[in-house]
């Protein structure tokens, strides 16, 4: 899909640190994510997992290491990179539907008018018609077609979600990273948006990095997770990862893993944040 | 300040219409009213899609000062409140980047520049006349001159909002993907803000300070409820400006209430209409989704991706 190292890992991270000035977050990640991979990005709240996005994107620079995307330094504005944030309430009457977001991919980014030829009607490939095609494919590939046409306010949580992965999948990425896109969703679909990204993920070839809270609904999607806390960060299976010893070694302190009977797990002993990760996004809307 | 029926409606609106433009001011008049209209329903679009209706509230205060500094010094109010409009626009749009702060800064530009108008009109000893015309618009005012400098800046607001028209799209709804995209988010608030100060400066001739935005918001309001596409939104918008400005020039020239009233009171009763229009319309198209998916409002089979990409844009 895209030129660049066609052969080469996605994202290559070495000796990788994440911080704001001099405070260094969380430091000494190495890994590398390839096509086709599913990575989940756990940790408690402030742990750092957001910036690890914001330097995939360009946004922040590492505090030390290098990171690589498509092996070259992350920049803005990469197309290479489609990029999903928190989930925010959209006004239920603004004139804007499902079909325009997804627009703004393509060509959202461009300054001025779109010259005359690419207006033409959908008779042969006129540009127009390209761009239309694309719209309705990447609409498609969440399966949002039967909605797309309303507007972004009056659609629900999970079928908003799905236009904005749309919109990040429009361009053809070969990296897509999602900031929280389970928050604020129910159960089921949360587990429909974590099999649908895997699943995106695998057909399209392509990898993608998630930012979340809770491993279970991710557990049987994801190839891998990196899971950041106490400064330090661990990756690999959530069965190697997600362990009484790599997360007490992680946190410094002792914590405790669970398993129940249907495979999942879930961390015990941390503070207020772990026991209770979503109670800084109950205000993030519906 | 109206003028009061010169000449009689007869209800033949050819001739009517021929009546009227015998006077050049009702040719000013509609000129000047057209393009404000055109640009006030584009920019007003982008007012209610960015919630920046308390900045262009503020604006418009900012060039009561503007208009009445200019009379005050005896120049062409227009230019007061070009000077003042964008002047202030450039600087809430570039100190004020978070929503509350944003409001914050406003609030303050706002008070200083209604100090500063109340200033200005005391220390000017002309007609009073002259105050209200800024507050409540005088389009029957309005001579060649400005005709040409509303023309010039309708143009160039026209022109700019096309030119930046989808990254200010994309910046509006979507600023965190449009920043990571490289579309320069701040630069165009600050630019988007200066479009305002010219939009409300011009705006004001014909509605005045007060009346701001039956120009400036509820032809958008109103386009917004009955299109849910950004273009036919657009386009809704600037149709109703011209329909109030219009209807509201023919009326107040054939009957005693002034201009401004006409407008306001078109625009509003435009947007009860619309919304009654959007209420039965939204009635109308919920009872076959209800009965297809009761209970759900995902696909059926949402994980497996849509057969054909059959969708209309």
């Amino acid at each position: 899909m895209t030129p660049q190292v066609p052969g080469g890992p996605v994202v290559r991270a070495t000796g990788l640190a994440a911080g704001y000035g001099n405070r260094v977050v969380w430091e000494g990640a190495s890994f590398e994510i390839d096509r086709g991979e599913f990575v989940a990005v756990l940790g408690p709240n402030g742990a750092g997992k957001s910036t690890l996005l914001r330097m995939l994107l360009g946004l922040n620079r590492p505090v030390a290491g290098s990171l690589e995307v498509l092996g070259a330094t992350p920049r803005r504005g990469n197309p290479a990179i489609g990029y999903v944030p928190q989930a925010r309430p959209f006004e239920s009457e603004t004139a804007f539907r499902g079909v325009d977001l997804v627009r703004l991919g393509l060509d959202g980014h461009r300054f001025g008018f779109r010259p005359p030829w690419e207006w033409g009607s959908s008779s042969g490939l006129s540009k127009r018609a390209l761009s239309q095609a694309q719209i309705a494919e990447a609409v498609a590939a969440v399966g949002a077609t039967a909605y797309a046409t309303r507007r972004i306010g009056q659609m629900s949580g999970g079928e908003r979600q799905r236009l904005w992965l749309a919109q990040a999948l429009v361009g053809n990425p070969s990296l897509l990273l999602l900031d929280e896109p389970l928050a604020n969703l129910d159960l089921r679909n949360q587990a429909i948006m974590a099999e649908l990204i895997g699943e995106l993920a695998h057909s399209r070839n392509l990898a993608a990095v998630i930012v979340a809270h809770d491993l279970n609904p991710l557990r049987q999607v994801v190839d891998r997770v990196c899971y950041i806390a106490g400064n330090g960060v661990a990756i690999g299976t959530p069965d190697e990862v997600i362990t009484t010893e790599v997360l007490s070694r992680l946190y410094g302190a002792p914590v405790e893993v669970l398993i129940d009977s249907r495979g999942r797990r879930f961390v015990v002993g941390i503070d207020e944040e772990i026991a209770h990760p979503h109670a800084n996004h109950e205000l993030l809307g519906r | 300040m109206t003028i009061a029926a010169i000449d009689s409606l007869s209800w033949n609106l050819v001739s009517d219409f021929n009546q009227m433009w015998a006077y050049a001011f009702m040719r000013n008049a509609f000129e000047a009213g057209t393009v404000v209209s055109i640009v006030g329903g584009v920019v007003g679009y982008f007012v209610v899609l960015r919630r920046t209706a308390f900045a262009a509230h503020a604006l418009s205060h900012v060039g009561f000062a503007g208009g009445a500094g200019a009379a005050l010094l005896v120049v062409d109010p227009l230019w007061g409140l070009l000077a003042f409009c964008v002047g202030a626009a450039a600087v809430m749009g570039a100190i004020g980047q978070r929503l509350r702060e944003r409001d914050v800064v406003i609030g303050i530009v706002l008070m200083f520049a209604l100090g500063l108008g109340y200033l200005f009109i005391n220390l000017y000893s002309g007609n009073s006349a002259d105050v209200y015309s800024i507050l409540f618009g005088q389009i029957f005012g309005i001579d060649t001159e400005d005709v040409v400098v509303t023309l010039v800046v309708g143009v160039i607001v026209v022109t700019l909002i096309g030119v930046i028209y989808r990254p200010l799209l994309f910046a509006s709804v979507d600023p965190e993907v449009a920043e990571a995209r490289r579309v320069p988010v701040r630069v165009l608030a600050i630019a988007f803000m200066t479009i305002v100060g010219l939009a409300v400066a011009v705006s004001v001739q014909v509605v005045g300070v007060l009346l701001i935005f039956a120009l400036l918001i509820a032809p958008a309001a109103i386009a917004e409820r009955l299109c849910s596409r950004p273009s036919s939104a657009m386009v809704v918008s600037v149709v109703t400006a011209l329909a109030c400005t219009w209807i509201g020039l023919l009326l107040g020239f054939y009957f005693s209430p002034p201009v401004s009233f006409f407008i306001t009171s078109l625009a509003t009763g435009g947007y009860v209409l619309a919304r009654v229009v959007s209420y039965a319309l939204g009635r109308a198209r919920a009872v076959p989704a209800v009965a297809g998916d009761p209970g759900s409002r995902w696909p059926t089979r949402s994980l497996s991706p849509d057969p054909a990409g059959t969708i209309q844009l």
